[in-house]
C-alpha cells in the first residue's frame, strides 16, 4: 500500500523520533510510505485556541498538501496522533465552512475520510495485530482523550501492545482520565493542568513501568515533562516507536522522560 | 462590569454572610451567574484546599461509578440518548408555540402562569404572590432556576423567609455558602464539616449530634418536618413541563419535594422556559435517561407529575413562572443553543477532570463543570460573558482540556467540547479590533508559520536554538514568561537535534523511487547532513 505521511508540526520539529518510526514500521511491513513535502501542521492548535481565522490557511496548506490522495496517488493517509487525526476528521470541514469556504470544506472532508490514526491504520486498514516487533520491557499504555473520545481507537493499541513480543504489559490505573495537557489549557491554566498531570503520573509510577507508551507525541511531552521533572525513571515512547522496535533495532536509548534527542533507529540502513 | 485601571474588579460580592465567614470564603453573590475572580484565579485557590480536593475526588469518583454500572445495563442507552437529543432539539425548533401550548393547558386546568424576561421579574412575580398569600415564609424545593436568579435573597429583601429542604441545599444555605453542583450542591462538604455548620446554625438540634450519616439526616428531618407542617406557600422548580397536557414534573430522592409539593396550599413553579417537553409520553425517554445519568439510579425514589390544581387535592392554587433570563438569546445562536437541551442531570460534572480537581465555585456561577462553562457566558452574553472584555464568564470556556468526557455520558448528546471551542472562537473574535494581545499576536505569527511548509522549515531551524537553552542533558526546565507557566512543573525536551523532514530528505531511502516528484521534490538538498544529528553515532 502506497501510504502518505502527515509528521505532525510537533512531530517534526520535537519528536521526529515518533514519524521516523512509523515510517520504519510501515516499510517493515511491505508498505511504500512517502512524505508530501508541503505539509505543515493540521490547524488544531489554532482551532482550539478559538483562532478560527488564523486555522483557516493552516487547514488550506495541510488539504493541498495531500489532496494528491483524492487522486489516487496514495491509498491512505497516516497520522501517528489521535488529536492531529481527531482535528483533521471533526475540525477541519467546520473551519474552512466557518469561514464561508464550503469548496474547500468539501475537500477537507474528502482528504479526512482517507486519513487514519496509525492504530486504525494498522488494524482496520491494514488488518494487523501482530507487526513482528520486539520490546522487553515493562510498559504502561495511556490512552489519549482524543484517540479514546473523538476517535473511538477503543482497544486497537492495546491489541498491538499484546501481540509484540517480550513486552510486560501493565494496566494502568485511571487510565482514562485525560493528563491535563489540553494544548494551550496547560498554560492558561497551569495549576489546574498540573493538579491532574500529578495524578496521572501517581498512576504510572504505580504500575512500576519503566516506558509510558500512547498514540499522541503532545500529551507524552506533558506527562514526560512531568516525570523528568521529578525524575521518576520512567520514559515515554510513542506507540511507533514501540512497534517499530525490533531486536535489530531497539528505540531511543534509555533516557528519562521525555526528550527531543535523537536516535536514528535505522542502522541496518 | 466595573473595572478599575482596566483590571476586572472581584465580582460582586453581595451581603457579607457573617463577619468571621466560619464555613468558607463563598459569601451569597449579586448575580448567581458570575460571582468571584475569572477561571484560572479562581481554581488556583481551589486548589490548595486539600479538604475540598478529597471530599471531591471521593464524592466524583463514587458516583461515576454507580453512573456507569447502571448505564451499563440499559441496552438501548445509546438509543435513548438519540431520542433524548431529537426531542430536544425539536423542542428548540419550535419554542414559542410549545410555550403557548403549555399555558393553555396549564390555564384551562386551573392553574396561572407568569412570563418572567429576566430574574428580577420572575423575583418580583414571586414575591408579590407570596406577600398576597400574607406570608412571611416558603419552603422551597431544590431548583437551579430559583438558585439562578436569586430567588431566597430576593425574597429576604422583603422579608419573606425562603427554606431550602432538599438536605444538601438546607447545608449549603445554613453554611451561607453557594451551592458548588447541580445535583449535590454540598458536594464540597463532607460530614464533619456538616455536622459543625447543623450544631452552629440549625438552633434545633441534640447537642450531642455526632457526625454519623443516619443521625445528621435525622437531625435535618426533625428541623424540616416542623417547616413542611407550617408553610403556606412551596416555591419549586421543574425538570420538565408537558406542553400538550399542561404536566410539570420533579424528580427528586428524598421526598422532601413531594411534602412541598402536596402540603402547602399554594404552588409557585419557576421553570426554564427551555425545560419544556412536547408530549406526556416524551416523559418516557428523560425519566429513563436522568435518574440513571445523575444519581445513578434506576429510578429516582419520588417523581411528582401534577396537572394544574385537583380540588381537595394538594395546593388549591398553583402559579407557573415562565424563565427566559437570557434564554432567547442562546436559542438564537445555532450552535450554542445545543446548552439548553440540558437536563440538569450534572454527569458531565462528575466525569470531568477539571471540575474533579477544583469543585464548583471556582466556575463562579450557580451552573459549575462543563456544562457551566458552556452555559454561564452564553446566558450572559447580554451583559458582556462571551467575550466582554475582561468579563471573568469569558475565561469560562477555556476551562476544559476537551478531553470529551462530558460529551461521552452527556444523556442529551450535547457536544460540550465543540461548543466550548466555537465559544472560545467567539471570544477571540469579540477582542478582534482592539489592543493586540500577547495570544493574538502569537497565533498570527504560527498561522503565517504553520500555513507553508517552507516558513515551518525555517522556524524549524530557530526552534534548533532551543537546544542551546537546553543545555547538554537536552531539557529545559526554566524558560521566561508565558512559557514559564509550563516549565513551573514539567520539563521541555529541546527540539530535535534533525527534525523528521530533514531526516526524511537527507538520510532515509525510499524503498522505490516516488511515483511522484511532488512526494520527494527537486529541491533536496544533497545528502550528508549534520554529522552530529545521529545520536548512535558513525554507523553512516
Amino acid at each position: 500500500m502506497r501510504i502518505a505521511l502527515a509528521a505532525t508540526c510537533i512531530g517534526d520539529v520535537m519528536f521526529p523520533q515518533a514519524p521516523r518510526a512509523t515510517v520504519r514500521l510501515l516499510e517493515r511491513l511491505g508498505h511504500e510510505v512517502h512524505v508530501p513535502d508541503g505539509q505543515a501542521c493540521c490547524g488544531q492548535m489554532h482551532v482550539n485556541t478559538g483562532y478560527m481565522a488564523e486555522a483557516v490557511p493552516v487547514v488550506r496548506n495541510h488539504v493541498e498538501a495531500f489532496s494528491p490522495v483524492l487522486d489516487g496517488e496514495w491509498d491512505a493517509v497516516v497520522v501517528p496522533s489521535g488529536s492531529c487525526t481527531g482535528s483533521i476528521r471533526h475540525q477541519q470541514g467546520m473551519v474552512c465552512r466557518r469561514a464561508g469556504l464550503d469548496a474547500l470544506g468539501a475537500r477537507a472532508e474528502a482528504v479526512a475520510a482517507k486519513t487514519y490514526e496509525l492504530s486504525e491504520l494498522l488494524v482496520d486498514v491494514l488488518g494487523v495485530t501482530d507487526v513482528g516487533a520486539y520490546f522487553p520491557h515493562r510498559v504502561t499504555y495511556h490512552p489519549t482523550c482524543h484517540s479514546l473520545r473523538m476517535l473511538h481507537v477503543g482497544d486497537k493499541p492495546l491489541r498491538l501492545l499484546r501481540a509484540v513480543e517480550g513486552i510486560d504489559l501493565a494496566e494502568l490505573p485511571g487510565a482514562e482520565s485525560c493528563c491535563g495537557f489540553g494544548g494551550t489549557f496547560a498554560l492558561k491554566n497551569a495549576e489546574t493542568s498540573t493538579a491532574m498531570l500529578a495524578d496521572k503520573m501517581t498512576s504510572v509510577k504505580s504500575t512500576g513501568a519503566e516506558v509510558l507508551t500512547a498514540g499522541d507525541s503532545s500529551c507524552l511531552m506533558h506527562i514526560g515533562g512531568g516525570l523528568s521533572r521529578i525524575r521518576a525513571g520512567v520514559r515515554t515512547l510513542h506507540l511507533a516507536e514501540v512497534l517499530a522496535s525490533t531486536r535489530d533495532t531497539p528505540p531511543a536509548a534509555a533516557t528519562t522522560g521525555s526528550s527531543g534527542t535523537t536516535t536514528r533507529a535505522g542502522g541496518a540502513r | 462590569m466595573s473595572t478599575f485601571l482596566g483590571i476586572p474588579r472581584s465580582r460582586g460580592r453581595g451581603h457579607a454572610p457573617v463577619a468571621d465567614e466560619p464555613f468558607g470564603a463563598v459569601p451569597h453573590p449579586d448575580e448567581p451567574l458570575r460571582w468571584g475572580e475569572d477561571f484560572p484565579a479562581a481554581a488556583r485557590q481551589a486548589l490548595q484546599n486539600t479538604q475540598l480536593r478529597r471530599n471531591l475526588a471521593h464524592a466524583t469518583s463514587t458516583i461515576r461509578a454507580k453512573r456507569a454500572a447502571v448505564v451499563g445495563e440499559v441496552p438501548d442507552w445509546e438509543a435513548l440518548r438519540d431520542a433524548g437529543s431529537a426531542i430536544k432539539t425539536d423542542v428548540m425548533a419550535r419554542l414559542p408555540e410549545l410555550l403557548e401550548e403549555l399555558e393553555r393547558n396549564v390555564t384551562a386546568r386551573g392553574g396561572v402562569v407568569h412570563w418572567a424576561r429576566d430574574a428580577d421579574e420572575a423575583n418580583r412575580i414571586v414575591a408579590d404572590l407570596v406577600k398576597a398569600r400574607g406570608a412571611d415564609e416558603v419552603v422551597k424545593v431544590k431548583s437551579m432556576a430559583t438558585q439562578e436568579i436569586g430567588l431566597n435573597e430576593a425574597l429576604a429583601a422583603e422579608g419573606i423567609a425562603a427554606h431550602e429542604t432538599d438536605l444538601a441545599e438546607l447545608i449549603v444555605q445554613l453554611a451561607d455558602d453557594m451551592p458548588s453542583h447541580i445535583l449535590v450542591p454540598a458536594i464540597h462538604r463532607n460530614r464533619a464539616e456538616i455536622r459543625e455548620i447543623f450544631l452552629e446554625r440549625m438552633g434545633d438540634v441534640p447537642p450531642d449530634l455526632s457526625d454519623v450519616p443516619r443521625e445528621l439526616a435525622m437531625a435535618a428531618r426533625a428541623h424540616l418536618r416542623r417547616k413542611f407542617l407550617s408553610a403556606k406557600v412551596a416555591i419549586s422548580g421543574a425538570n420538565f413541563g408537558v406542553a400538550d397536557t399542561g404536566t410539570l414534573t420533579v424528580v427528586e430522592s428524598e421526598g422532601n419535594g413531594r411534602m412541598c409539593l402536596t402540603l402547602p396550599e399554594t404552588l409557585i413553579t419557576v421553570m426554564g422556559i427551555e425545560k419544556i417537553v412536547p408530549t406526556y409520553t416524551d416523559l418516557e425517554v428523560f425519566l429513563q435517561l436522568l435518574p440513571r445519568s445523575s444519581t445513578g439510579e434506576r429510578m429516582n425514589p419520588y417523581t411528582s407529575l401534577w396537572t394544574g390544581v385537583t380540588p381537595g387535592d394538594g395546593p388549591q392554587e398553583f402559579h407557573l413562572v415562565l424563565l427566559d433570563n437570557g434564554r432567547t438569546d442562546v436559542l438564537a445562536d445555532e450552535v450554542g443553543r445545543a446548552a439548553l437541551h440540558c437536563i440538569r442531570c450534572s454527569a458531565c460534572l462528575n466525569v470531568c477532570p477539571v471540575y474533579e480537581r477544583v469543585g464548583g465555585h471556582a466556575y463562579g456561577s450557580v451552573y459549575p463543570g462543563p456544562i457551566g462553562a458552556i452555559l454561564t457566558p452564553q446566558l450572559t452574553k447580554g451583559s458582556g460573558g462571551l467575550g466582554g472584555h475582561g468579563d471573568p464568564n469569558a475565561s469560562l470556556p477555556y476551562a476544559s482540556t476537551l478531553c470529551g468526557a462530558c460529551y461521552e455520558v452527556c444523556p442529551v448528546k450535547i457536544d460540550i467540547p465543540s461548543i466550548l471551542v466555537e465559544l472560545r472562537a467567539r471570544e477571540v473574535d469579540a477582542d478582534r479590533g482592539g489592543l493586540p494581545t500577547g495570544w493574538g499576536a502569537a497565533m498570527k505569527a504560527a498561522s503565517f508559520v504553520m500555513s507553508d511548509a517552507r516558513r515551518f522549515e525555517l522556524a524549524e531551524k530557530a526552534a534548533g536554538l532551543g537546544r542551546m537553552v537546553a543545555g547538554p542533558k537536552g531539557r529545559i526546565s526554566t524558560l521566561p514568561p508565558p512559557a514559564s507557566a509550563w516549565t513551573r512543573s514539567r520539563d521541555l525536551p529541546a527540539p530535535a537535534e534533525q527534525t523528521f523532514r530533514d531526516w526524511w530528505r537527507t538520510e532515509h531511502v525510499a524503498p522505490d523511487p516516488p511515483a511522484d516528484p511532488r512526494a520527494v521534490p527537486p529541491s533536496v538538498p544533497p545528502s550528508g547532513g549534520d554529522p552530529g544529528s545521529d545520536a548512535e553515532g558513525g554507523a553512516r
